[in-house]
């Protein structure tokens, strides 16, 4: 490969490494162009997607325009799909490089296009998340629109009793909404949804519409959704039809409200796994066993002489949680495995309920007859396909908000200068939800707090003197980034560089070939066809 | 034995999907067969008409859009 390349045309050096991307390799990079004098460096190895960025540095490091760079994407596209076929694939491979230099000839350096920013900020979700990051962007100085589409701040937080060390949420929520009510900086709009967006990173457009239909627009530069959850709410195990069924977060409310009738219960079943790991929501809720377990040890409490029993699949009391697992047992509650083919059933006869489930060790049938049963029922999010559509964000085939990547960018979406937090993102505990929040509002703040941002020049460029004003870039752009004006009485077409996404459509439609797109011009890219043919 | 006929291919991708739906079938190690040159775009939307023809026009077998 290495011989082949250096018999293309313009090559003056071609060179192998081992690691292309590791650090000693950017240093011998950067010595080849001070010792060639090269304006142009073709990497050969994975994909641009993971590394253009990389390499671009080296360029710029090495006195080059960062955009005077190409690559050849041999290792995904190539050797990793070929492996059986090694004569092909080196074949395939040297038609790569040839395309990606006959592609590096052409291209043309190429300056950053710098854009300001608006350093407002929109919160949308006035949970504890959306409350958390808002509140975080204000103290940072940014001035922060949260809007939230029930009546008041809170979401399900206000219907928590308590974290999982036993701190009452109730007193935390009320004055989180208190300071974020008071805050200067935060503007609070209740009953309020969002109609309409538009924009990109540090420039969006927001219209938001009220319940009276009283539309707002707002201009802000960065977003964080955080628009959360619910509990689920099963049909199955007489929810809804007797009161002493109740679902995790009602028995939370009856503990926050001192219910007397929970003085009064002699015997509490709770059923974990409801509606969750089945095939509709294959995932696991994460916060139900702890929960289950805190509030049967709140009953146990309360009344000491209480039977409960904790019908489970697996129990999941991950990290400091298993604490909370070992003292259940030791306090007599009692755990009983069952078998997702053979759910627990739930009957009720002359005002009596009873539970039937199958003992695992015992292989029979056991009968519980409680006055309370409480279903830990799977997380779902609110309806996401709004928003999806508005701000074109993903969502998962259960319709959580999908983040760019979990590990490598946590609360990022992969739309640049939108970023997620809570429920809305998958199930989590109250701690994970207000340390996803900071994290958002932190990332979010990197970028408000930027007067400018430079984006890639991969842009269309109009040439006036070829263009007839015919309009259909104007009609054919998706994002309004091409306008026809008049000038010494012509019309012609012109590009606004900091909308235009790249696409190319305009440039492709020109019946005039008078619009061309940056670093993928129509030379360029003829040049790769014919060097692949 | 004759060589069968094996066409050459050129693909054009989109950046944001099938080309790094590209990548994810080498991070798989799908494999499959080595006829296809991947042209990248950063959209199918650029993909003028002209240069499907001029593919041809050149000698390439086939066009693959992905997008």
């Amino acid at each position: 490969m290495r011989e082949y390349a250096t018999t293309l045309p313009n090559v003056v050096v071609a060179d192998r490494n081992l690691f292309t991307c590791s650090q000693d390799t950017q240093e011998k990079i950067k010595e080849y162009i001070r010792e060639y004098d090269l304006n142009r460096v073709v990497v050969a190895s994975c994909t641009p997607r993971t590394h253009e960025p990389l390499f671009r540095e080296t360029l710029r490091q090495g006195g080059l325009n960062k955009y005077t760079f190409e690559m050849a994407n041999i290792r995904d596209q190539c050797s990793w799909v070929h492996m059986h076929e090694p004569e092909k694939a080196t074949e395939k491979a040297k038609d790569l490089v040839r395309s990606a230099v006959a592609k590096a000839r052409l291209i043309q350096p190429l300056a950053d296009i710098s854009v300001p920013v608006n350093h407002n900020g929109l919160v949308i979700g006035g949970g504890v998340a959306g409350m958390v990051s808002a509140l975080d962007l204000a103290e940072q100085g940014v001035k922060t629109y949260l809007v939230e589409s029930a009546g008041k701040l809170g979401g399900q937080a206000l219907k928590l009793y308590a974290t999982y060390q036993g701190d009452r949420v109730q007193p935390y929520v009320e004055d989180l909404i208190d300071t974020v009510n008071r805050h200067p900086l935060i503007h609070v709009y209740l009953n309020t949804t969002i109609q309409d967006a538009s924009g990109f990173v540090g420039n969006f457009t927001s219209t938001l519409v009220d319940k009276q239909g009283k539309e707002t627009q707002l201009d802000h530069g960065a977003i964080i959704i955080a628009t959360g959850g619910k509990p689920y709410e099963p049909e199955e195990y007489l929810y809804g039809k007797d009161p002493n069924v109740l679902l995790s977060l009602e028995l939370d409310q009856e503990f926050i409200r001192g219910s007397d009738r929970l003085n009064h219960t002699k015997c509490a079943v709770f059923i974990q796994c409801v509606g969750s790991r089945i095939p509709e929501r294959p995932y696991c809720s994460k916060a139900c066993c702890t929960h289950s377990i805190q509030s049967a040890l709140t009953l146990k409490k309360l009344n000491p002489e209480m039977n409960i029993y904790i019908l489970y699949r697996d129990i999941r009391t991950f990290g400091e949680k298993e604490r909370l697992y070992t003292e259940a047992r030791a306090r007599g509650i009692l755990f009983i495995r069952y078998d997702p083919e053979d759910p627990p059933k739930v009957e009720k006869e002359n005002a009596r309920l009873t539970v039937t489930v199958t003992d695992h060790v015992l292989q029979r049938p056991l009968q519980i007859s409680p006055n309370m049963i409480i279903l830990a029922t799977a997380v779902v999010p609110h309806d996401t396909r709004s928003l999806s559509k508005l701000y074109k964000v993903s969502t998962t085939p259960e319709g959580f908000f999908l983040e760019a990547h979990m590990k490598l960018r946590p609360v990022d979406f992969a739309t640049d200068g939108m970023f997620l937090a809570g429920l809305c993102h998958f199930p989590k505990p109250i701690e994970e939800s207000i340390a996803q929040a900071k994290a958002a509002a932190a990332r979010a703040a990197t970028i408000l707090a930027k007067e400018s941002i430079d984006m890639e020049p991969i842009v269309s460029v109009v040439d006036e003197d070829n263009c007839n004003g015919c309009g259909i870039c104007e009609r054919v752009c998706p994002y309004g980034a091409m306008h026809l004006i008049e000038i010494n009485g012509l019309i012609t077409a012109r590009s606004t560089p900091a909308s235009c996404k790249g696409c190319g459509l305009c440039a492709a439609s020109c019946p005039s070939k008078a619009v061309d797109m940056c670093h993928f011009s129509q030379h360029q890219i003829r040049a790769q066809i014919c060097a692949l043919a | 034995m004759s060589n069968p006929f094996e066409p050459k291919i050129v693909a054009f991708l989109c950046n944001w999907c099938s080309y790094a739906g590209a990548d994810l079938a080498g991070v798989s190690r799908s494999q499959y067969p080595p006829n296809i040159r991947v042209v990248r775009v950063m959209c199918t939307g650029r993909i003028d008409p002209v240069l499907i023809l001029e593919a041809f026009a050149s000698g390439i077998d086939g066009v693959f859009i992905g997008g």
